[in-house]
């Protein structure tokens, strides 16, 4: 047989070449058409379940899916007729039978894919009146909310969780009319192995999977005369919140979100940065203490809270070499209460501590006991979504794009670019490396960007040169990933020194609570996260101070109230303990 | 009735020895089957040792568990009561006799009485035709069945209707 290296087709009367396995629907993307879709996703396994992407071929004359149909040489695809049009409007509109009717009252109201295709082939009315599926809603998880009602058995959620996470913890359950995406026994999140990473809120079409909402409490906290309400705002979140907004992706926002959070009424805006720089000193420390004795290594990170519960779950092995670290997020809410409180003298019973976290995890994270203040408080009382602060702003009747710029309220709004990395796969470790290698050198480190953990791969492997020592380092972001990277190291071929773990791919810039892809991106697309973290890279290099223990804040923090990074105020303060999950995973 | 319900250690074993294969996701259906066969159905518990012991996800084993519909997830009844719908039966009206042993019994398909002693199945042809709807309880073969008939034969086996 001959091998072709191109196929050529036509698509709508043009002509085509494309790679032989690729398909149709992704040739017609290349000549400009898109085909509907609601069970695709250009990162997941095809399934083909939902036949709203047919389209005609001429010759044979008779229909395929175009998501699953390669293409084949000659062929001649009709993307649009009146008969293709009826079809797909009768199979949306057999989806919206079974699909409770309240659009206009729903979260993806106006964002929704099943209410955009039904919108765009023009189902204009609902034929049929019958039994409709009914489940109870789940709301048992502090941070992902399941609707099974709402769901339409694309199976995204089942993919993006066992594909690209490695968790499998949703699997169709059932058959025929009673089908749901669920955990195993159909149990709720809560008493399953999910990770709270919110990639499946990501990829899911509909409303079916959200994130659990807690706007409305921080409204009621924001409009308490009597609370000190303060805010927090992650790395990545400047990089993708102007998305909600019409930027295009990768433009930074920073001074605008400010302007926005305090417009909103909040008492003080930190940055989780300073968070992030903290993080640094202390875990640079804890490296360089490890590296030293020789135990415990390799130091693996500890700021993803969706990776912590991974560990826990999945490889309780390694808990012992997770770095002690709070994440970021929680150094800095630890500080709030205390450090804020004291130098303010505000009673920290009267602080309502509130994070804008990329991330779904982090709700759960906030709500662990190993998180919580003497008098049982959690040290976060609120964390929302970098969504949740776009529904919010446009809620209040925020105009975004014509707000001024402002700067982040001292002391705790101080940071270096070091904390602004954190936001992408690879930020910690270039921070760490950064802060540890003047620690161990004693010498001025001038060139700063460390290229070799850059890139957004799912997993990456440098060697760098520290103190005439070879560090190696393995960097994975998308837990699937992390996978292998631990296969390799139970492989034992070589020491590993360093293993920074992000559970999102792209890692914070691609987290689980950041805005619904704009158009012409998707959830997990390469492009998207990039530019997201570009902007952190340009926020970084424009800075003057680029390495954390430079943050004059964090140096002030040391001297006047932590003492010595891992010492033991800080240990109490800064520091946190995992524990196996009793529930086991498999693996 | 003493009903233990943990994995026998010859299960254990085939089930370890499925794990070590190449891809152990494939011997998922008959390692179900062969916990069915010996306990009759298949408990939480059972599917949850099926996933560790085979190191297949939780999800995935009741989700292709729950697909199949010879697997049961309830123990029958001590009388458990076969109703044939097979084409024959069912022309004949099998479905009445079935609906109506739900009704006295207030079960569900497959789901014993509270006090375990009933339950109902329906079943492909049992090769009776000639005799249809038929019902078979244990050894005993009930030939042209109807609705009517059946507190009757409810009656043979201790069972009286509450109200
Ligand atoms: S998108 Fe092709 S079958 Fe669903
Ligand atoms: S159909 Fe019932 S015995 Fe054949």
């Amino acid at each position: 047989m001959i091998k072709q290296d191109r196929i050529s087709l036509t698509i709508d009367g043009f002509k085509v070449d494309v790679a032989p396995g690729t398909t149709v629907m992704q040739a017609a993307d290349r000549v400009g058409v898109h085909i509907p879709r609601l069970c695709y996703h250009p990162k997941l396994s095809i399934l083909g379940a939902c036949r709203i992407c047919i389209v005609e071929l001429k010759k044979e004359g008779r229909m395929v899916a175009s998501c699953s149909y390669p293409v084949e040489e000659g062929m001649v695809v009709v993307t649009s007729s009146p008969k293709l049009r009826r079809y797909r409007r009768d199979i949306v509109e057999l989806i919206l039978d079974n699909h409770p009717k309240d659009c206009q009252t729903c979260v993806r109201d106006g964002n929704c894919e099943l209410q955009n295709a039904a919108y765009s082939l023009g189902v204009r009315e609902r034929l049929f009146e019958g039994e409709r599926k009914s489940f109870a809603r789940d709301e048992s998880s502090p941070s992902i909310q399941r609707d099974p009602e709402k769901c339409i058995l694309c199976g995204r959620c089942v993919r993006v969780c066992d594909e690209v996470q490695g968790v499998t913890n949703l699997w169709q359950q059932f058959r025929g009319f009673e089908s749901v995406a669920a955990p195993a026994h159909n149990n709720e999140i809560k008493h399953s192995v999910c990770i709270h990473c919110g990639q499946c809120v990501n990829v899911c079409p509909t409303a079916s999977i959200v994130e659990k909402n807690t706007t409305d409490e921080l409204f009621e906290a924001l409009a308490d005369p009597e609370m000190t309400v303060v805010v927090q705002t992650a790395p990545s979140i400047r990089a993708a919140l102007g998305e909600g907004f019409g930027y295009s992706p990768g433009t930074p926002v920073t001074g605008k979100m400010v302007t926005a959070l305090n417009l909103m009424g909040f008492d003080a805006v930190f940055d989780t940065n300073l968070g992030a720089d903290l993080t640094i000193i202390e875990e640079s420390e804890e490296f360089l203490n490890r590296l030293e004795s020789g135990d415990d290594l390799p130091l693996i990170t500890s700021c993803s809270p969706g990776w912590i519960s991974f560990m826990e779950t999945f490889y309780p092995h390694l808990i012992p070499y997770a770095s002690t670290c709070k994440s970021p997020m929680s150094m800095l809410s630890s500080l709030i209460k205390t450090y804020y409180a004291e130098t303010r003298e505000i009673d920290p019973e009267k602080i309502y501590s509130v994070a804008v976290m990329p991330c779904t995890a982090k709700k759960f994270e906030a709500a662990r006991d190993e998180h919580k203040t003497d008098w049982g408080a959690p040290y976060t009382d609120n964390v929302i979504t970098t969504r949740e602060l776009i529904w919010m702003c446009k809620c209040m009747g925020i105009n975004f794009r014509r707000l001024p710029d402002s700067q982040f309220d001292s002391p705790l709004g101080v940071s270096t670019g070091g904390g602004d990395i954190f936001g992408t796969t690879g930020g910690v470790t270039e921070a760490a490396l950064r802060t540890a290698y003047e620690k161990i050198t004693g010498e001025t480190l001038d060139e700063l960007d460390f290229m070799a953990v850059r890139g957004v791969e799912g997993l990456r492997e440098a060697t760098i040169e520290l103190a005439g020592r070879e560090i190696n380092i393995g960097v994975a972001n998308g837990l699937q990933n992390a996978k292998e990277l631990f296969d390799r190291l139970s492989a034992g071929e070589k020491q590993y020194h360093l293993l920074e773990i992000m559970a999102c791919p792209g890692g914070c810039v691609g987290g689980g609570g950041q805005p619904y892809p704009p158009e012409d991106t998707f959830s997990l697309d390469p492009e998207l996260v990039k530019s997201r973290a570009k902007a952190l890279y340009s926020i970084d290099s424009n800075k003057k101070l680029r390495k954390s223990h430079e943050n004059p804040a964090i140096q002030e923090l040391y001297t006047y109230y932590l003492g010595e990074p891992n010492g033991e105020r800080s240990h109490q303060l800064l520091h946190t303990c995992y524990k196996p999950n009793k529930r086991r995973g498999i693996r | 009735m003493n009903r233990d319900y943990s994995l026998s250690s010859e299960i254990v074993q085939s089930l370890q020895d499925f794990s070590e294969k190449n891809r152990p996701e494939s011997y998922l259906i008959p390692a179900l089957q062969m916990v069915q066969e010996s306990y009759g159905f298949l408990s939480r518990e059972h599917l949850d040792e099926v996933a560790l012991l085979l190191r297949v996800p939780y999800a995935k084993v009741t989700g292709v568990a729950s697909f199949y519909h010879f697997f049961n997830f309830k123990p029958s009844g001590e009388n458990e009561i076969v109703i044939c719908t097979g084409t024959a039966c069912h022309v004949r009206g099998a479905g009445a006799v079935l609906d109506r042993f739900l009704e006295e019994l207030q079960v569900k398909l497959e789901q014993p009485t509270e006090d375990g002693r009933f339950s109902v199945t329906d079943a492909r042809c049992v090769g009776a035709c000639a005799q249809a709807p038929v019902v078979i309880i244990g050894e005993k073969v009930y030939s042209k069945v109807t609705p009517d008939d059946v507190p009757e034969i409810l009656s043979e086996y201790g069972f009286e209707a509450d109200s």
